[in-house]
């Protein structure tokens, strides 16, 4: 047993970190949050794809680079580590359905283009309005093999060219840009993702029938636990700002770290970050080698760090005091985007019912 | 990043197993004493196996084990429902602190008795005036030709009653700093200037005692570490005790756990069974996440242990979070269980009761956060 990221590992996760780094730091993050009218610009994109990661996890044979679900958080955390505005996250989810249930046509057409950076894509999950878990989606094809009906808080739609839309009884559907399917933005609560709502009428029903229930719900758990490792990631950089901010502030003639209540709010989020660390880094490892834990590894992940991404990035707020307030800070950033994380690919309540249901209870 | 185990490693599990079922004496017997008598007839048949102390070094009767198995072995024993072994403090703490810091002379004569529990081991840290702030602790030893006359008063010590030897640290040094004052002993508790008095818990048990120490004599080769190096050594034994704790521990946890899913299932709620009220899933759900987090969290740091040498301060998160799931989980139990918890000899009433002590022994809670901020995420010291 080796419980650690192996040497390839560690240099995919330096690399993301150095190369973030540079690219995104938070004012380039807060221009493009406010001022892209996309989050992001075609340079930074074709970056990013020149890296290799939006096919990351993509098979080989279909234009990826092959990597494992490891592979994918390590780069995940990274992405949320620098708060990275980036439609990264919903291509690869698109991706993976796509090589989780794309027939040969499908892949070919949609998936290779996907993983080679080419196009973007994004996931279309809730309906409106949306219930209260993803596996709720009624909208279902017409007799003639369209789809009518309208998605929303679908992230990245506006540059998307490929959408993969989730119905009843969780069927997938690919639909391109243009297939009569209408997008409108929608005002987020995370600025560093866009959301949009799709109009469909009459698209194609263009249905991805090469995968069974297992391929998906492991794509699913893929999508949800990359997602837990960004928030792991975003409460990360929370924590750092709180602990220096804790060093530096002082007030009543010492610094504030000296004082308990906020000293001790500084180790529950390291508590919790590590924890949710560890969560998601067993998840990953069981979604590529350990299928049967793999469902109860994911949903734990996604639970644990939906928590902890929102409860440590409220309490570095609070660490900072009237300046963690302002839209001036850039700490709102990663509150908005730990909390978004936390509603979307399922909540902590959701995947806690899912853990009960798998335990037992 | 490997999560299986590797073909030794489930060699080593697969025997063992096999040994416990076959080896397995039953359950133990009701009364305080006869249960002490009976853990300590189970370590002499481990001992005699070769299976005690399996992470120390085979020249002193370990089985030079890696960390892992050492986890496994934990993990095997909790899983057979074994009885614990009788000299817990000597296993978790006793032994690593002398294989660390201890001399030749002192590892040939002390670790073996330790792992055959022909000789107990107790802790004498704590004091009536100094808990927390350890280090403020006044039991003196004054030297005596080859010898320590040592006078003092030791509380909350566990085990004293059944003990043979006592790992106490004393100030040696009145007028050097409070930390640099102090050493660290082994001292023989069958003298006459050793009283042990037990104290009754809040659960009517007596773990633990308190020693009256009076002109009680100790060898000057019985110190360990070295005259005035009593503070680094104290840390070693309190890391040792706060990382082999949190491992241990999450596998109780887990099987604590199993019983109140158990019981949630069975419990009449509402017209229902507790497990189908959506509240009480939610929490025990969360807690299943909360423990298998510690648990992962635990081999993470195996990990790092196995890379990097010794037990870190990140023990004492473990320590921490294993005291805040185990309390929560108690109190669930005992809310599942309704009015009958009221009644006092269930088995979740006594747990309840007994996690009260998981934030407290071995370091408080709050001693640990304020670790984990100091040393960890290097925070300024609290005054
Ligand atoms: C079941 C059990 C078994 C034990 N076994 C042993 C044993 O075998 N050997 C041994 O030596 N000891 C043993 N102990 C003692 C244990 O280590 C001490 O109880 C513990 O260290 C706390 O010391 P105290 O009880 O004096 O409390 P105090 O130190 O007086 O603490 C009282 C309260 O004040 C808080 N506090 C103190 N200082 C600070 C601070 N700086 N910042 C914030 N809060 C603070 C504490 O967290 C606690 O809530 C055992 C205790 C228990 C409950």
């Amino acid at each position: 047993m080796n419980f650690d990221l192996n040497d390839d590992q560690r240099a995919i996760k330096q690399t993301a970190r150095e190369f973030l780094t540079r690219r995104y730091p938070l004012e380039e993050v807060r221009r493009l949050a406010l001022e892209e009218e996309r989050g992001f610009t075609d340079d930074q994109w074709r970056e990013l794809s020149e890296l290799g990661w939006p096919g990351l996890a993509v098979p080989e044979a279909d234009g990826g680079q092959g990597l494992g679900t490891v592979e994918l958080v390590v780069v995940a955390e990274e992405l949320g580590y620098a708060v990275a505005p980036s439609p990264l996250h919903s291509t690869t989810s698109a991706a993976l359905l796509l090589a989780a249930a794309g027939t040969d046509s499908q892949r070919e057409r949609a998936l290779a283009p996907l993983a080679a950076g080419e196009r973007i894509g994004t996931v279309a999950v809730w309906d409106d309005p949306p219930g209260r878990s993803p596996s709720e989606a009624m909208l279902a094809p017409a007799d003639d093999d369209t789809l009518t009906g309208r998605k929303v808080l679908v992230p990245d739609a506006g540059a998307a060219e490929i959408i993969v839309v989730v119905g009843a009884g969780g069927r997938l559907w690919l639909i391109e840009k243009g297939d009569r399917v209408e997008v409108t933005p929608t005002p987020g609560l995370d600025p560093t993702r866009k959301l949009y709502a799709l109009e469909l009428d009459g698209a194609p029903a263009d249905e991805l029938r090469g995968g069974n229930g297992q391929t998906v719900t492991r794509a699913h758990a893929q999508i949800a636990t990359a997602l837990a490792a960004e928030s792991v990631g975003i409460a990360q950089r929370a924590m750092e700002m709180a602990v220096s901010y804790a060093k530096d502030r002082e007030q009543f003639d010492r610094p504030i770290g000296a004082y308990q209540a906020v000293s001790h709010r500084c180790a529950q989020m390291l508590l919790e970050v590590e924890g949710a660390r560890s969560a998601v880094l067993h998840a990953a490892w069981a979604l590529d080698h350990d299928p049967e834990s793999a469902p109860l590894a994911a949903a734990m992940a996604k639970a644990y760090a939906s928590d902890c991404g929102f409860r440590v990035t409220a309490s570095s707020l609070q660490v900072h005091g009237g300046i963690g307030f302002t839209w001036e800070h850039d700490l709102h950033f990663l509150l908005k985007r730990a909390k978004a994380n936390a509603h979307a690919a399922g909540d902590a309540r959701f995947h806690r019912e899912r853990v009960a249901e798998l335990i037992g209870l | 990043m490997d999560l299986t185990l590797t073909a030794e490693e489930q060699a080593f599990r697969d025997e063992l197993r096999a040994w416990i079922e076959a080896n397995h004496p039953g359950p133990k017997p009701d009364s305080d004493e006869a249960a002490f008598e009976f853990r300590r007839a189970w370590q002499r048949t481990v001992f005699d196996a070769g299976w005690a102390g399996v992470a120390w070094p085979q020249e002193y009767g370990g089985r030079g084990a890696t960390l892992v198995e050492q986890a496994i072995y934990g993990e095997e024993m909790v899983r057979a429902r074994a009885p614990a072994l009788a000299n817990g403090l000597g296993l978790a703490m006793g032994g690593p602190v002398v294989i660390a810091h201890g001399t030749e002379e002192q590892k040939q004569r002390y670790l073996g008795p330790i792992l055959s529990a022909e000789e107990i081991w107790c802790q004498g840290f704590s004091e009536p005036q100094s808990g927390s702030d350890l280090a403020s602790l006044r039991t003196k030893a004054v030297r005596d030709g080859d010898e320590w006359v040592v006078t003092g008063q030791k509380v909350w010590t566990t085990l004293a009653h059944e003990a043979k030897w006592c790992m106490l640290v004393a100030r040696t040094d009145p007028d050097a700093p409070k930390h640099k004052g102090l050493t660290y002993f082994l001292m023989d508790m069958k003298q006459p200037g050793v009283q042990v008095r037990p104290l009754v818990q809040i659960t009517g048990e007596a773990e633990f005692n308190e020693l009256f120490i009076e002109e009680a004599r100790i060898p000057n080769d019985n110190i360990v570490g070295g005259e005035g190096n009593g503070w680094a050594v104290a840390i070693t034994t309190l890391a040792h005790e706060r990382a082999g704790l949190a491992l241990a521990l999450q596998m109780e946890l887990k099987q604590l756990l199993t019983a109140v899913i158990e019981r949630a299932r069975e419990q009449p709620y509402n017209g229902s069974t507790a497990a189908a009220d959506e509240i009480i899933r939610d929490r025990l759900a969360q807690l299943y996440i909360e423990t298998e987090v510690l648990r992962l969290n635990a081999y993470r740091g195996l990990t790092a242990q196995m890379k990097y040498g010794v037990p870190g301060p990140e023990g004492s998160l473990g320590k921490w979070h294993w005291a805040e799931i185990n309390q929560a989980l108690t109190e669930l139990a005992t809310e599942i269980e309704g009015p009958a918890a009221m009644a006092r000899d269930g088995r979740w009433t006594y747990e309840f009761l007994r996690a009260r002590a998981n934030s407290i022994e071995g370091g408080t809670t709050e001693i640990l956060k304020n670790i984990v901020a100091e040393r960890i995420l290097g925070l300024p010291r609290m005054r």
